[in-house]
């Protein structure tokens, strides 16, 4: 796979050198997720240095820092109402945020860490992946979430289960109730039932190596994967069918889909403890903007120095931020090019 | 019980046994050989002649008795019939005696003519009747030159990748594509011929040939363990070199395409392209050179002529010898002796020469261009170092200049032959420091006069623009130069200059300052020329420049108002770990490559055009090498290339309409995909929004438009001033 500048050119895309970015510096470690409220006016980040930040997203202002975990928080999400906020951190434990306040409102602790949460639809319940290690199985767990006294959460899980074969990396719950998607460590791709814990359907072959990310889209009726196969796909979540692949010739860690324009957002990097036997050059660590249709890349956002280990894209499509293994995050507002761009001539692409 | 017989010994047939094991009496005559040619004598100066071909045949290092020749006698005329016959002690003396005897000559009349005994059997029982040889059916060769009657007029390139060959077309992004996919297994490296007719591989055995749109072999030359390869100018020759004297093993296949034992212990080997015929073998080693001193070896070693006439080998310090092809005697029987002599160039033909040659040789007597050669030798004693511009075969001198304060003279030749320029660096008295002057030498005038250029630094790379009047170097000042480390990119200043025809002499057009580069690459049309640094870890900088930007092609010269303000900068551009920068035969791409040979990161090529816009792009692992096919010189008369030059826009014309053609056709294409693609999409996202039902999407939908204004108030502060009013 080659890159090719006339393709940006053809689209008259200039992404790359028109955008200013912010450059958010709250993090000592490299990071490991950002999200956007459901709102878009706020920016979730956490990183291996234990510590979750909030941000106004025009801005790049820092709002507020939530304090207590005592190891990598891997992982955050907000509800809908931007009211509570989960986190999922190395030292086992699964917490519950006052997003306005930054208070720890209840702490599940588990056997292992904590790998990835989400928040279903309606912000009701949570869900779960925790680490296989020491013995201890890779566990998925669903909560409900007591909305009128938070601090008062049943300990014990609403569902547990653990799922068979390759152990789970990302998951995300989908609008069919109970049933979650997940993304595995050998490249699978499955629909699992959170009731009994049984996969549903399943894509033994939608990956070559780990699902590092997946984000569904605003409907919740696809999502996209990326994958350190270098490849990112476009999933049905319904019956888990292939819709698009985008290949690269990198190693994939972030995946996101950009609200109202035709385009996927993909960030990766050669590994950082290989970064080190090859040039800066060759690391590749800019944000590879490919059209969601055509699987065509339009343009590149260079900025990091390490890999891009988390994307994520405003909920109205008008900026997105990167987060880096170098400990940075990067808010890019898009300019008026990106929006007038029709790189597909007049033709309507249903979102 | 078998009754009892009366055995006589004598009647039992022994024969079948006597047959079994009858000792096998050698024939004994593989040692015999017959010499004839002896002058006949009589039986008065029989014992001078055996002892005078005795001593003969000693000189040549066969010892022989008197014992062991038998002169048979005619005894009827009391005279000797003319030849003999030789015993030798074993069958190798017999072979040495027979190699070394045959056709020699004994005496202004008789020359000897050496046999096999067990030969002259076989040549007795020759049928004498002639047999008309049958005439092998002719069988027309294909046209080696097919690709140039490419309808789009593409040019080739071939790659070599992994252990992977591909002749490639180069066009139009519609028309690149690959011409032919080779098996050539197990090789070093892959070689156009100079005029792009084949392309060679160097094997173990030795180097192949492949050509014609079949790419079938061609030729092929058996040099085992070749090494490095160097066509004659006209692809008439060939020669080969291995680090690995050339051995002939017993029993190797003898003939002339094949080396014989005299070739043992040579590396060099030149060969005729069209017949396959080994012309003559050399060593590198020269005499009086210590056998383990290695020194760095000169390639090419055998520098021909430009009309493939000569081919000329220096012995350093010593002579230069010139060798008449394809006869590969010495010219005049003699080398030409030049005390201290280090290296010659031949002055290459110019287009004019080569159309003179081919008119000379029709019309009786039209003088043509003589070759001539230009050689140096360095200062010695009471004597200045020396640069001799020779005419050969006629030897005479025709210009000397004398240089002093020479550390190193580099000889570069204008490829029309017009300009000579002899690189000098000079040192200072203290010799610490080291400068450069350029002594020009106009081939075209009477005299041959000659021009300095001084330069105060060191000039690191010189290069004559093709078929022009321009050269460009690249100089340094830089400290780091007589030192470079790993990563040191040296500081380099570029300068052109152009030859002034008021004033005749070369003025500087302009000079680049403060570049990396270090390679100058003209276009070889002239005028286009790229800057390129080399490599380098850190810097990979490509420049494109064009020096004739203001004026138009066709009246260049004429139209030079002002003085190098034509130097245009059109393009900027950068290849990773560039390692071999090189034009196509058109001068309107240039391709760069970086070689796994030289390192291993982003190996791969890209092809620019002359603006510095890349057109393709390949990272290939293990790629190594990327070479355009040559194209030999047009054989347009100058008359049609110049009605063609005239009426270029109507030619234009036809091809602007293909090209507009071909553009609207791909992006119909391309169109109709992508409506496809939408189309796909679309349907599939409808069905998806159906399932999901109206009001889900409201109420999505709903929760997007319901957006909260925030307003935000800001304050700037854009001056505070604090007045302390006293009252």
């Amino acid at each position: 796979m080659t890159w090719d500048p006339a393709i940006s050119r053809q689209f008259n895309l200039h992404i790359n050198t028109k955008m200013r970015p912010i450059l958010l510096q709250g993090h000592e470690r490299s990071l490991t997720q950002i999200k956007f409220n459901a709102d878009g006016d706020l920016l979730f980040t956490c990183s291996k240095d234990a510590v979750i930040n909030v941000w106004y997203s025009h801005n790049g202002e820092r709002l507020g820092t939530y304090e207590g975990n005592n190891g990598s928080v891997w992982t955050v999400d907000v509800d809908p109402q931007s009211k509570y906020m989960v986190s999922g951190a190395a030292d086992n434990t699964l917490r519950l945020w006052e997003v306005a306040t930054g208070k720890c409102l209840f702490t599940w602790e588990f056997p292992t860490a904590v790998k990835r949460v989400a928040f279903n639809e309606a912000g009701t319940q949570v869900v779960c992946i925790t680490e296989q290690r020491m013995g201890h199985q890779c566990a998925i767990r669903v909560f409900n979430i007591n909305l009128d006294e938070p601090t008062k959460q049943s300990k014990e899980p609403l569902y547990m289960f653990n799922p068979i074969g390759s152990k789970a990396t990302v998951c995300a719950f989908t609008l069919t109730p109970n049933v979650i998607i997940t993304g595995h460590e050998s490249g699978k791709v499955a629909l699992f039932n959170v009731k009994s814990g049984e996969e549903v359907d399943s894509n033994e072959r939608a990956h070559g190596d780990v699902v590092t990310d997946l984000q569904m889209s605003k409907d919740w009726t696809y999502c996209i994967t990326s994958s350190k196969d270098k490849a990112a796909r476009i999933h049905d979540t319904k019956n888990l069918m292939v819709i698009k692949t985008f290949n690269t010739e990198t190693p994939l860690n972030s995946a996101a889909l950009a609200p109202n324009r035709p385009f996927v957002l993909l960030g990766g990097g050669q590994e950082a403890m290989n970064v080190t036997t090859t040039s800066a050059r060759q690391g590749k660590f800019e944000t590879r903007f490919w059209h969601k249709v055509f699987e065509e890349e339009v343009g590149r956002v260079k900025g990091h120095f390490g890999p891009i280990n988390t994307i994520a894209v405003h909920p109205a499509g008008t900026s997105y931020a990167s987060g880096g293994e170098d400990g940075f995050v990067r808010v890019h507002h898009f300019d008026d090019s990106y929006f007038k761009a029709k790189p597909y001539g007049d033709l309507e692409i249903i979102d | 019980m078998p009754e009892p017989t009366d055995l006589n010994e004598h009647d039992i047939d022994y024969s079948d046994i006597e047959a079994k094991y009858q000792v096998q009496y050698d024939d004994g005559f593989d040692n015999v050989l017959v010499v004839d040619g002896l002058p006949i004598i009589d039986e008065s100066k029989l014992e001078r002649l055996r002892v005078k071909v005795a001593k003969e045949f000693s000189k040549k290092g066969v010892a022989l008795k008197q014992e062991d020749i038998f002169m048979p006698w005619d005894n009827a005329a009391g005279k000797s019939k003319g030849f003999m016959f030789v015993e030798f002690k074993n069958y190798e003396d017999a072979e040495l005696a027979l190699v070394s005897m045959h056709n020699h000559p004994f005496d202004a009349k008789h020359t000897f003519k050496v046999n096999r005994f067990t030969d002259i059997e076989k040549y007795a029982e020759l049928d004498e009747t002639y047999v008309e040889p049958e005439l092998e059916e002719f069988t027309s060769r294909e046209h080696l030159r097919a690709w140039l009657a490419d309808p789009q007029g593409r040019d080739q390139y071939v790659t070599y990748r992994g252990d992977e060959v591909l002749i490639n077309w180069h066009g139009k992004p519609s028309q690149s594509e690959v011409a032919y996919k080779p098996d050539w297994k197990d090789f070093l490296y892959v070689a156009w011929s100079p005029l792009g007719t084949f392309v060679a591989t160097l094997h173990r055995q030795g180097v192949r040939l492949w050509g014609g749109s079949s790419w079938k072999p061609q030729q092929r030359f058996a040099h085992p363990l070749v090494k490095l390869i160097d066509f004659s100018p006209c692809e008439q020759y060939l020669v080969t070199w291995s680090n690995e004297p050339i051995v002939v093993p017993e029993g190797a296949i003898q003939g002339p395409q094949y080396f014989s034992p005299d070739d043992e212990g040579n590396n060099i080997a030149v060969w005729d392209i069209k017949s396959g015929d080994l012309l003559r073998t050399f060593s590198t080693q020269n005499e009086g050179d210590s056998p383990t001193g290695k020194k760095q070896m000169q390639w090419p070693a055998l520098k021909w002529s430009p009309d493939d006439k000569y081919v000329a080998r220096i012995t350093p310090g010593k002579a230069i010898s010139v060798h008449e092809v394809p006869s590969m005697y010495l010219e005049g029987k003699k080398s030409l002796k030049i005390d201290g002599v280090v290296d010659f160039e031949w002055c290459p033909l110019g287009d004019k020469d080569k159309e003179d040659n081919s008119t000379a040789t029709k019309a009786v007597k039209k003088t043509s261009r003589e070759n001539m050669l230009v050689y140096w030798t360095p200062e010695v004693i009471n004597q200045p170092a020396r640069v001799t511009l020779l005419a050969f075969p006629s030897r005479t001198i025709l210009r000397q200049k004398n240089l002093f304060n020479v550390t190193e003279c580099k000889l570069h030749w204008q490829n029309q032959g017009d300009f000579l320029c002899v690189k000098v660096d000079r040192h200072t008295k203290t010799k610490k420091s080291i400068f450069c002057n350029l002594e020009i030498f106009r081939m075209r005038e009477k005299d041959y006069p000659v021009e300095v250029v001084e330069l105060k630094d060191t000039v690191m790379d010189f290069s004559w623009e093709p078929k022009g009047e321009r050269f460009a170097i690249v100089s340094s000042n830089d400290p780091n130069l007589g030192n470079q480390g790993p990563g040191v990119t040296i500081k380099t200043d570029v300068s052109f200059y152009q030859l002034d025809h008021g004033k005749n002499d070369f003025r500087l057009l302009r000079t680049l300052p403060s570049r990396t580069s270090n390679a100058i690459r003209w276009s070889p049309r002239g005028r286009h020329v790229v800057l390129a640094t080399v490599g380098s870890s850190s810097k990979s900088e490509l420049e494109f420049w064009d020096l004739d930007f203001n004026s138009d092609d066709t009246h260049r010269r004429e139209t030079q108002v002002d003085w190098g303000s034509g130097i245009q900068l059109l393009g900027i551009a950068d290849h990773y770990g560039v390692t071999d920068v090189e034009w196509d035969p058109s001068g309107r791409y240039l391709a760069t490559s970086a070689s796994a040979w030289t390192h291993t990161l982003e190996n791969g090529y890209a092809i620019w055009d002359f603006r510095g816009q890349e057109l393709v792009k390949q990272i290939q692992d293990r790629f190594k090498q990327f070479i355009w096919r040559p194209r030999p010189p047009t054989l347009l008369s100058k008359e049609r290339q110049k009605q063609i030059r005239r009426n270029l826009k109507e030619y234009s014309r036809a091809f602007e309409e293909e090209d507009a053609a071909e553009e609207s056709n791909v992006s119909a294409e391309l169109i109709a995909l992508r409506r496809r693609l939408v189309d796909e999409w679309n349907a599939w996202r409808a069905l998806r929004k159906k399932e999901l039902g109206e009001e889900r999407i409201q109420s999505l939908e709903g929760k997007a438009d319901d957006l909260e204004e925030i307003e935000v108030w800001i304050d700037e502060v854009i001056e505070q001033i604090e007045e302390v009013i006293v009252e």
